[in-house]
């Protein structure tokens, strides 16, 4: 029956790794299920549990508020623009890096991967006291220089190792066949990283999607989701809210990211 | 070329684009100066002026910046009061890094080799769910499951084991009265919250450690733990210092979490918003990020000796 080359669903999984696999991922989920059990309590600030009652009324607060769905816009436009522009970055930066040997490729990488080995409120704190000595005012555009800051490792990452695996002789043979640089891009190049890109937007836009800590120094007057939910925490008063918002977060982004999931697993390099 | 061209001359792009392939050198100069500029100027750019300003001092007085060069900002940091924050810090985030360490390698392994392949795919998403709900109500909702009042409480009632609740709460230092205001609590939260950014990276690193390598070494007589031992966890090691970066990282700056969960003792990152915001102490805010700064600076040099920046 065992084969030499089992493949790995053959091989059979000790007991103990099963448990404690099993284990970690029930620490994962267990606060998500307690997160869904408390967006439907009847209590509104205290942490006691077993909940005294359920209700779905915070449902209809939360889509009635209309300080919700502007933090929810700003905190998704944000996150596109910051996406976009990491995934211009990341990809530049990873295509320049991976074959050329340059002396400061080592230092390019570092620096890409700075924003995020370093504390967010170091990044915070270093941005807004450029943009105070820039005498620019804070608000959107500021948010996304922040997000789009740390969010750029995540691109280069994926693509860098997708551009890696890729053959080179690829990208030779279409030039030789005639095609130019933005056509063997576009033909060549681009179908390649395409699940790479895919992979490294949905981690950054999730990044900014949930920042909260450099988005606290950079945002002025402005209110994203996160800041907006910090607001309602700390002042508990109709807390509930703040698990439906979290809910409702899933549902419009976690959702399509499985879809993407499914449609690109069938092309992906495994 | 086998295709005829058309007469005249090539076409504006393709002559820009057949000019940057003669050139590697201003090619990569023009691919990089975008990013470059972005991070080595506006983001180095203001890591420098906040050092800049660490060596700056306030006026006793009047409260504003003096704008003059000493180091008197630096005695401030290093007296005990601050020393030991950072070393609470530190070792809140030595903690942190090892134990999810522990926890992550069995499910990054189980995931990446026992699993088949659509299990794969749905544990890899059970691993992303997380950081998709939104980070501020996972910390809020740990506070429902920790206070005096909440689920564990009630779960050690129920199963008769409040005692042993009581006695490790009784323990000095991490205990306190009840789990959600003890280093105990405080330090169960930092790893859940950071967990995936340790399991996403080792789950990489095994992935690519080849199938051959490990039929090799059992051809060649070595059993399944002792290929463990010499084959696959040395080959995922880098992995793990990456995962590593981040929740050691992460749990140096964090402000929020030590806020809300713990017995309100300063961390770094709420010593750094108190000098910044209440205190309006900038030079020492500066002064403090120094320290995770060079922390870090210290241990990326060490993960890429480790091989680390590969598996990220």
């Amino acid at each position: 029956m065992r084969s030499k080359t089992q493949s790995p669903n053959e091989r059979r999984t000790p007991l103990t790794l099963k448990a404690a696999a099993a284990m970690g991922l029930l620490f994962l989920h267990f606060p998500l299920a307690i997160i869904i059990l408390y967006a439907f309590t009847t209590e509104e600030a205290s942490f006691r549990f077993p909940p005294p009652g359920l209700t779905t009324e915070w449902v209809g607060v939360l889509f009635s508020r209309s300080d919700f769905w502007n933090a929810f816009g700003l905190s998704l436009q944000v996150a596109v623009v910051a996406t976009l522009m990491a995934l211009v970055l990341g990809t530049l930066t990873a295509a320049a890096i991976y074959r050329s040997a340059f002396f400061g490729r080592e230092a390019v990488s570092l620096l890409v991967l700075l924003p995020i080995a370093l504390p967010g409120i170091v990044t915070g704190i270093a941005l807004r006291s450029a943009i105070s000595l820039g005498d620019f005012s804070f608000g959107y555009w500021t948010i996304v220089v922040g997000h789009a800051t740390f969010c750029i490792v995540t691109v280069y990452n994926n693509v860098v190792a997708r551009l890696r695996r890729t053959a080179h002789s690829q990208i030779e043979a279409s030039m030789d066949l005639g095609a130019s640089t933005f056509q063997t891009f576009r033909y060549i190049v681009l179908p390649n990283i395409a699940t790479a890109l895919l992979a490294g937007g949905m981690l950054a836009f999730a990044l900014s999607f949930d920042e909260v800590i450099v988005t606290t120094f950079t945002a002025g007057q402005q209110e994203t989701l996160p800041i907006w939910i910090f607001s309602q925490l700390v002042r508990p008063r109709n807390r509930p809210v703040t698990n439906v918002a979290a809910l409702f977060v899933i549902m419009v982004t976690f959702i399509p990211i499985i879809l993407a999931h499914r449609m690109t697993s069938d092309t992906a390099t495994h | 070329m086998t295709r005829p061209l058309r007469h005249g001359e090539p076409s504006l792009i393709r002559r820009i684009s057949t000019y940057f392939y003669q050139r590697p050198r201003l090619s990569l100069l023009v691919m990089l100066s975008p990013p470059m500029l972005w991070l080595g100027v506006v983001y180095l750019g203001s890591l420098l002026a906040l050092l800049i300003q660490s060596f700056f001092s306030i006026d006793g007085f009047t409260g504003q910046v003096v704008r003059q060069f000493t180091l008197k900002t630096y005695e401030q940091l290093f007296t005990p009061a601050n020393t030991d924050i950072i070393v609470r810090t530190v070792l809140m985030a030595l903690a942190v890094t090892v134990v999810s360490a522990i926890i992550a390698f069995p499910l990054a392994y189980f995931i990446a080799h026992y699993a088949s392949k659509r299990t794969r795919g749905i544990l890899y998403l059970a691993v992303l769910l997380p950081l998709w709900s939104s980070y501020l109500v996972r910390v809020y909702t740990w506070k429902i499951i920790l206070a005096q009042e909440g689920i564990i409480t009630w779960f050690f009632n129920v199963l008769g084991l409040k005692p042993l609740l009581d006695s490790i709460l009784n323990i000095p230092v991490i205990g306190g009265p009840s789990l959600s205001f003890s280093f105990l609590g405080m330090f169960i939260v930092f790893v859940y919250i950071w967990l995936p950014y340790m399991i996403l990276p080792i789950i990489t690193a095994l992935e690519r450690v080849p199938q051959s390598l490990i039929d090799a070494s059992s051809d060649l007589g070595a059993r399944s733990g002792y290929t463990f031992r010499k084959v696959i966890f040395p080959l995922a090691f880098p992995g793990l210092v990456a995962g590593s970066i981040f929740t050691f990282s992460l749990t140096l700056g964090d402000y929020i979490i030590p806020n809300v969960i713990g017995n309100s003792s300063y961390f770094i990152g709420a010593a750094v918003l108190a000098q910044q915001g209440t205190a309006g102490n900038i030079p020492l805010a500066a002064a403090f990020t120094m320290v995770p700064i060079v922390i870090m600076g210290a241990y990326l040099l060490l993960a890429r000796r480790l091989g680390a920046f590969d598996a990220l």
